[in-house]
């Protein structure tokens, strides 16, 4: 009965970083298979890190990801401190986190501006979204070449910065330099505000899950660069002890390494995550920005994600003014760290804009890098992604192929996934066409 | 992939096609970072195939190609083939287009190695076992190196390309952006393993400026000498391990870096000793 059968398939998914595809299958009027693949060739980081020694791995682990480079560095810093025995200063975490901030503030408005908003608005881009509402998308690229800004005077550069060490930067930034950004933050608040007013009049689709949230949690302050691992009534853990919960399987079929908390839970990580365990702790802005969008403490409706992207990035551009403003060049602007000559291992964790990263590694008495372990928000995402697509597929089934198609692909981007991020562990299924 | 050649470029309007081959976003991604230029450039450039900006893609001719990412399947040796034949002009762009990347490093270690490393089950693969510039593959027309590449500079190379005039671009040292800037010289002052010497302009001498050795992410200049500079460096009590994993980042597979990282550290996979500066 070939009339009974559906599918629908997006071969090479648009605006998402990296190259997946996405396949559906529908039978009977239920859906009987949904797989987000990734075809993104694996390049193999957790090899080629061993035998390196320790100071090399934030610049190896950024180019896991030209989008978050500072969650790779950030999340190999603090397991590698930690290897180290090692804790940074107030001063060098605040400069942490306000470099983290700008790599928020960029990579949300991308996601934004550039990834997400057109499918809201029926534009294949957002070029042509600009011939509708150009002074909108010049908002958008103004908020993100602030993010850039704030990530040049602090990294060096926005794409893969080259201030960051093990131990903290090779040159605190200068005051000048640094107060210098206040004004363009202050803009960038004003115009996320905006922001978050203008994603919130989109028309959602209803579709609430029920998911089991994964995320940082420091009990005073908003997660990005640090924390606790956190899942309510489930895990409150360190990086280290995380790392023996998440379980990943290698499966044929669906081309990555499927995390599971104790090898059968699935969840979600990345903003919606954050936002359910962390929102009594935003600042007054974003909690009353959230409010006026009809945001409450927590959101379940993944279509919604975008007005929680908006209101972190309202939380990123005051964070990183509360950080200006507070700046004290540290001095010396790195904490020495040596590996213990008895061998030694770390974990850290960070916040990347699309989820929890997490990095573990073993290294030998010499400091040289023995095991490597890297487990990227996609990765940990995809099972909660595919489960959102079954849910999404079975309560749009009046629409019609097109219009199908694209809103499963934008309940793909509703996580902003990584692909590039994913794929350095992937199992790679390329479908011959 | 679909690749019917179904459109023309439409006239005074040239057709613009963005690729990614093993990579990890980063050089398109500068792309999209020209912030200030992205909608002047999409109303002067049709850009007929960009997924990560677009969900339209019509198929080729295209007037320019940029290629981000190195070859590292038999499906992407066969699909960057497709691209140069639906090409006018072919310019890679970053270390891994024109150098095979940071995962190229595969290529001196033995073969299979690197799968059996991180997959439970590495007989799913689909891989080769090495990674190679796109230049190994096809005729290119241009390579801007980088990794990441210069914003600026990529702007240059599209207009460059589209206007048919070379593209004005340094082949010295980054020694000689330090000298411009006046930035004084960590290998001289303080006995740094510096890569400077060898290393391409582009970037502005950047690391120097914040208090950081040069690691060579611009690729090799234009007639570096590596083996002078290894020489001075290892005189200067640097370990031949430190300095061939010094070269062998996201450009090792560059002809000069390779041939320096070879000499340093022999055909040991182990990266060599662990000395380290």
């Amino acid at each position: 009965m070939a009339d009974d059968v559906r599918s629908i398939a997006v071969e090479g998914m648009a605006r998402v970083e990296g190259e997946g595809s996405l396949h559906v299958s529908v039978r009977d009027g239920a859906v009987a298979d949904v797989s987000l693949d990734i075809f993104e060739p694996p390049r193999f980081f957790e090899a080629l890190l061993r035998g390196r020694h320790f100071t090399e791995a934030p610049d190896i682990t950024a180019r896991i990801c030209g989008i978050c480079p500072v969650a790779y560095q950030t999340s190999a810093c603090t397991a590698l401190e930690a290897a180290c025995g090692v804790t940074v200063d107030s001063r060098i975490q605040a400069l942490r986190r306000l470099l983290y901030c700008g790599e928020w503030i960029q990579s949300h408005a991308l996601h934004i501006y550039l990834l997400h908003a057109p499918d809201f608005l029926g534009c294949a881009d957002a070029v042509e979204l600009a011939e509708r509402d150009r002074a909108g998308v010049a908002r958008g690229l103004a908020i993100k070449r602030t993010g850039n800004e704030l990530m040049t005077v602090v990294g060096g550069r926005s794409i893969h910065p080259v201030n960051v060490r093990v131990g903290g930067f090779w040159q605190a930034p200068t005051r000048e330099a640094v107060a210098a950004l206040a004004g363009p933050l202050d803009q960038a608040r004003q115009d996320a505000l905006a922001t978050v007013a203008w994603v919130a009049g989109f028309d959602f689709p209803d579709v609430e899950s029920d998911y089991r949230f994964v995320a940082l949690h420091t009990g005073d302050c908003y997660p990005v660069e640090s924390g606790r691992v956190v899942s309510r009534g489930l895990l409150d853990a360190t990086a280290e002890e995380f790392s023996y919960r998440v379980v990943e399987e290698h499966v044929a079929r669906s081309t990555a390494l499927h995390a599971r908390i104790d090898g059968e839970l699935t969840y979600l990580t990345g903003p919606l995550a954050r936002y359910a365990l962390n929102s009594r702790l935003l600042p007054e802005v974003a909690r009353r920005a959230a409010a006026e969008a009809g945001l409450e403490e927590v959101c379940r409706n993944p279509f919604r994600s975008i007005v929680v992207r908006a209101v972190e990035l309202v939380f990123a551009c005051d964070e990183a003014l509360r950080l200006v403003e507070g700046y004290e060049p540290p001095d010396p602007p790195a904490a020495a760290c040596s590996a213990p000559d008895t061998g030694s291992v770390g974990a850290g964790a960070s916040e990347a804009p699309r989820g929890l990263l997490l990095h573990r590694y073993e290294l030998d008495g010499r400091g040289m890098i023995t095991t490597a372990r890297i487990v990227p928000p996609t990765s940990q995402n995809q099972r909660a992604i595919e489960e959102d697509l079954r849910r999404v597929v079975t309560s749009s089934l009046s629409l019609d192929d097109p219009e199908l198609t694209l809103r499963c692909e934008q309940a793909v981007r509703n996580h902003d996934p990584c692909i590039s991020c994913a794929a350095h562990f992937l199992d790679l299924t390329v479908e011959e066409r | 992939m679909t690749t019917t050649a179904t459109s023309r470029p439409e006239p005074g309007r040239p057709s613009v096609a963005v690729w990614k081959f093993a990579s990890c976003d980063g050089c398109q991604l500068s792309l999209l970072d020209c912030e200030d230029e992205l909608l002047a450039l999409a109303g002067r450039v049709r850009f007929a195939h960009f997924p990560e900006m677009s969900r339209t893609s019509t198929g080729g001719p295209y007037d320019l190609s940029l290629v981000e990412g190195s070859v590292t399947t038999p499906a992407d040796a066969a699909r960057i083939l497709e691209i140069r034949r639906l090409s006018r002009r072919v310019v890679t762009i970053g270390a891994c287009a024109t150098a095979g990347g940071i995962q190229g490093l595969r290529n001196f270690a033995a073969a299979g190695e690197y799968a059996a490393a991180v997959y439970a089950r590495p007989e799913y693969l689909s891989t080769l076992d090495t990674s190679t510039p796109i230049s190994d593959h096809i005729e290119v027309d241009g390579e801007l190196h980088g990794c990441p590449v210069d914003r600026g500079q990529l702007l240059e190379v599209i207009t460059a390309h589209l206007a048919g005039r070379r593209p004005v671009l340094s082949g010295s040292s980054v020694c000689q952006e330090c000298k411009a800037r006046g930035t004084v010289c960590l290998l001289v002052a303080r006995g740094t393993a510096c890569l400077g010497p060898v290393t391409r302009a582009g970037c502005g001498a950047l690391c120097p400026s914040l208090d950081r050795a040069c690691f060579g992410c611009f690729g090799p200049s234009d007639a570096p000498n590596v083996a002078a500079l290894a020489d001075r460096l290892v005189g200067d009590g640097h370990g031949r391990g430190e300095l061939g994993r010094l070269l062998r980042t996201f450009n090792a597979g560059a002809g000069p870096f390779a041939a320096g990282s070879t000499a340093l550290l022999g055909p040991d996979p182990e990266m060599g000793s662990p000395d380290h500066g």
